[in-house]
């Protein structure tokens, strides 16, 4: 059993059934099947599955403990790395972290590293197992900015370390990211998302919610009037990107920002709420990230026709793999090597149409990656009532605009130190997108992580310098 | 939760009320909104911000029920709570950033129509304040839909009522009026600031662009966070893509392309939805400016 070159394959939802649902796709792991797939691992000494996760989680440590059907200890090895395990099981990108550098990958498949954390989170959370804490309070007030996975993860790790912690959130419900942006189908809310933020809160997080820092209170503030020793900022990359394509601001054209938020935040999906969402006939989503992806199969479930419009091939999406696959399973069409240039309306500004070009690929840019070119002449127009724009996202100058002392790069990412978040101004710390720009949970939780660190040593120093 | 600690109807389908919201009413500006949720299910709802009191720590809203959601706000109570309550989101009018012997010099007219008197109020107060009482015109299309007439006469300088049938004041709609006292009453103004419903906003603008005075608007589009994250609200201001939320809500009037912003109010409107609230709450839906020709107005902020 332990020799097998292939995985223990993990159950799922049909493809034709879940199309038409928002429940989780992925199963997950029973037991047995988790010890199966524990079996595989090969316990290495130097392991470098460590060096590829961004939080350096202990995993043999914790593939061993499952190995020995010892799923409380198990939880407990990841936990002392990770307060987000089983939102980290389902939406780290494994294939190209920890799964990328095992040994077992060498020859046949890598062991699902990613599934048994989530069966380890999952089976804590169903035994009603929560991460334990015994700390000595240090009676010093930290505020945190944003609520998602790097904020959440260093305000978890300051309370661990004794700190009085504040989460500030703009939107009316913690979570960020995995609350407005990752779907239903891919991160359960209620199973998931919101009891790993209650195991924050049990650590001694205090969450406010419709907390706008920059409006509502600004950092010197908090810092001055309310007193907070030092400030985190995890406020994330919110704001959309638009192509600048003539047509883009007709109706039926929406940031998947808008799309997804209005469906996962607003629960516009299900009637009981009260927002509405508008449902096209036929959808093309442009952009071949995680979130085309999320908006794509959204649209899918729905009740639309859905094409992907991405300008590169397959080779380069920069989704998840299993995204990529679940998607084609459940009939999201793909146009690749395909690039919009105008967006067609009808007199009511309704869209009608999207004119596109076909491109093929060039010399690797910066990026490595090729550069895709325009083919000339091979202008043709696909007929859609809505277009979703995933391009990406920038980060917000709320913040840094009302924040002294606190700079900005070029891109208007606020400039911080990526060994302990210190930003330009003293006791400010920052991390996530809102320091890297749009990346993804796990490293915005390295980077929360780290900044914890960095502000437990500045707030030690400090300490002992009075 | 945030109480409501005051309840009053200002007409048929306009509602005022005090909300204890300490942060925003320690931080607001005139000029800047406010989001809202009645509950759980409910949509986050932009509305302008009317007044704010630093000490008492309350924010006054004042919305019209023009569909299922303000309905449902009109229902609550003193005593009652909105789930959520957040702000202040925009930027606070551009006067708030000028010094009192600029403000002095400068001759002010607003324009407010309907509802959007309510935003018009904080800033006509907070000029008498610098010293700078402004000239305004609350425009409506009947006597009864006027609203907070009595407390806008305290605080400008000259108050013009006009009403689409005459029933009060000058009769006629709001552009009318702007000319008449710029043409023919010899007065002069060196800023207009006009809020109101879009097509109010439109012909006010193109009336000022005419007679040379610049104007301001505030936009008041569909919008889900307020906080530049979902790009609903986008105007297209003088070529450029703007976000109402974080880059406005005031915009330069001669610059807005109004006739897009109307199509894009549209978006959520069906035509059995247009309907039906033609045949429900017939005329009174209106901002009472006298402009609208299908009488619809936006669910979603409730001006």
């Amino acid at each position: 059993m332990a020799g097998k070159l292939e995985r223990v394959p993990v159950r799922e939802q049909d493809p034709k059934v879940r199309a038409a649902n928002f429940s989780e796709v992925c199963l997950g792991y029973n037991l047995e099947e988790a010890v199966e797939e524990a079996q595989r691992c090969l316990t290495c000494k130097n392991a470098k599955c460590i060096e590829g996760c961004p939080v350096s989680i202990d995993i043999p440590g914790f593939i061993h403990q499952l190995k020995e059907q010892n799923v409380e200890k198990a939880y407990e090895v990841i936990s002392r790395y990770s307060s987000l395990p089983a939102i980290c099981g389902r939406v780290c990108p494994q294939e190209s972290q920890c799964e990328q550098k095992c040994i077992r990958g060498i020859k046949g498949e890598p062991v699902s590293i990613g599934k048994l954390e989530r069966f380890t989170a999952d089976w804590a959370r169903e035994h009603n197992i929560h991460p334990s804490v015994s700390c000595q309070p240090k009676n010093k007030k930290v505020a945190v900015i944003g609520s998602g996975p790097a904020g959440l993860t260093c305000a978890g790790d300051l309370a661990k370390a004794g700190y009085d912690v504040t989460i500030f959130e703009a939107l009316h419900e913690p979570g960020g990211v995995l609350v407005y942006g990752i779907p239903e189908f891919r991160l359960p809310k209620k199973d998931v998302v919101e009891p790993e933020i209650e195991n924050v809160k049990a650590l001694g997080v205090k969450i406010e919610t419709n907390v706008i820092v920059g409006k509502s209170v600004t950092i010197d503030q908090l810092m001055e009037e309310e007193g907070f020793s030092a400030v985190f900022i995890g406020s994330g990359a919110g704001l959309p990107k638009f192509m600048e394509i003539p047509g883009e601001n007709a109706n039926g054209v929406f940031s998947a920002n808008e799309y997804l938020t209005r469906s996962n935040l607003m629960k516009a999906f299900d009637e009981n709420y009260d927002t509405p969402i508008h449902v096209g006939r036929k959808v093309a989503v442009v952009g071949g990230g995680n979130v085309a992806m999320d908006a794509a199969r959204t649209a899918l479930r729905l009740g639309s026709e859905v094409h992907i419009v991405y300008r590169r091939s397959e080779a380069e999406l920069p989704a998840r793999a299993e995204e990529v696959h679940h998607a084609k399973e459940e009939g999201i069409i793909f146009n690749l090597l395909t690039n919009p240039k105008e967006i067609l309306t009808d007199e009511n500004g309704q869209v009608t149409g999207m004119v596109c070009v076909e491109m093929e690929l060039g010399e690797p840019d910066a990026s490595g990656r090729r550069r895709p070119v325009e083919k000339k002449g091979s202008e043709f127009t696909i007929e859609v009532d809505t277009v979703i724009m995933a391009l990406g996202t920038s980060p917000n100058p709320l913040i840094s605009s009302t924040t002294k002392g606190l700079d900005v790069n070029k891109w208007k990412c606020i400039v911080a130190d990526e060994e302990n978040g210190q930003t330009s101004k003293a006791g400010v710390f920052a991390g996530g997108d809102a320091v890297t720009g749009a990346a993804t949970v796990i490293l915005a939780m390295g980077a929360g992580k780290a900044a914890a660190k960095g502000i437990d040593e500045y707030l030690s120093r400090e300490n002992a310098d009075a | 939760m945030y109480r409501i600690l005051k309840k009053r109807q200002l007409s048929d389908q306009i509602w005022l009320m005090d909300v204890l919201a300490p942060r925003t009413a320690r931080s607001c500006l005139p000029g800047q909104f406010v989001i809202v949720k009645i509950d759980e299910t409910g949509e986050r709802i932009p509305l302008t911000i009317c007044d704010y009191d630093r000490e008492k720590e309350t924010v006054t809203i004042v919305f019209q029920t023009v569909g299922v959601s303000t309905a449902r706000m009109a229902r609550l109570n003193e005593g009652d709570s909105f789930r959520d309550f957040v702000g202040p989101l925009g930027c606070p009018s551009e006067l708030t950033g000028r010094t009192a012997e600029e403000l002095k010099e400068k001759r002010i007219l607003f324009v407010a129509g309907g509802v959007g008197t309510a935003p018009v109020y904080p800033q006509v107060k907070w000029l008498r304040q610098q010293g700078a009482a402004a000239d305004c015109i609350i425009g409506a299309r009947s006597k009864n839909l006027i609203i907070l007439e009595e407390e806008m006469k305290k605080e400008a300088a000259n108050l013009y009522i006009a009403t689409d049938d005459g029933s009060y004041g000058f009769q006629g709609n709001v552009s009318n009026l702007l000319g008449d006292l710029v043409r023919n009453q010899g007065k002069a103004y060196d800023l207009v600031i006009a809020i109101g419903p879009l097509i109010m906003m439109k012909f006010v603008c193109l009336l000022t662009k005419e007679l040379n005075i610049p104007t301001i608007v505030s936009m008041n589009p569909i919008m889900v966070d307020g906080t530049g994250m979902c790009g609903a609200c986008r105007l297209n201001v003088g070529g450029e893509i703007k976000f109402a939320c974080v880059d406005g809500p005031e915009f330069d009037g001669h610059l807005v392309n109004f006739d897009e912003a109307m199509k894009r109010q549209a978006i959520y409107k069906t035509e059995e939805g247009r309907a039906m609230l033609r045949l429900q709450e017939g005329d009174t839906h209106h901002g009472g400016c006298g402009f609208c020709s299908d009488g619809k107005e936006e669910e979603t902020n409730g001006r």
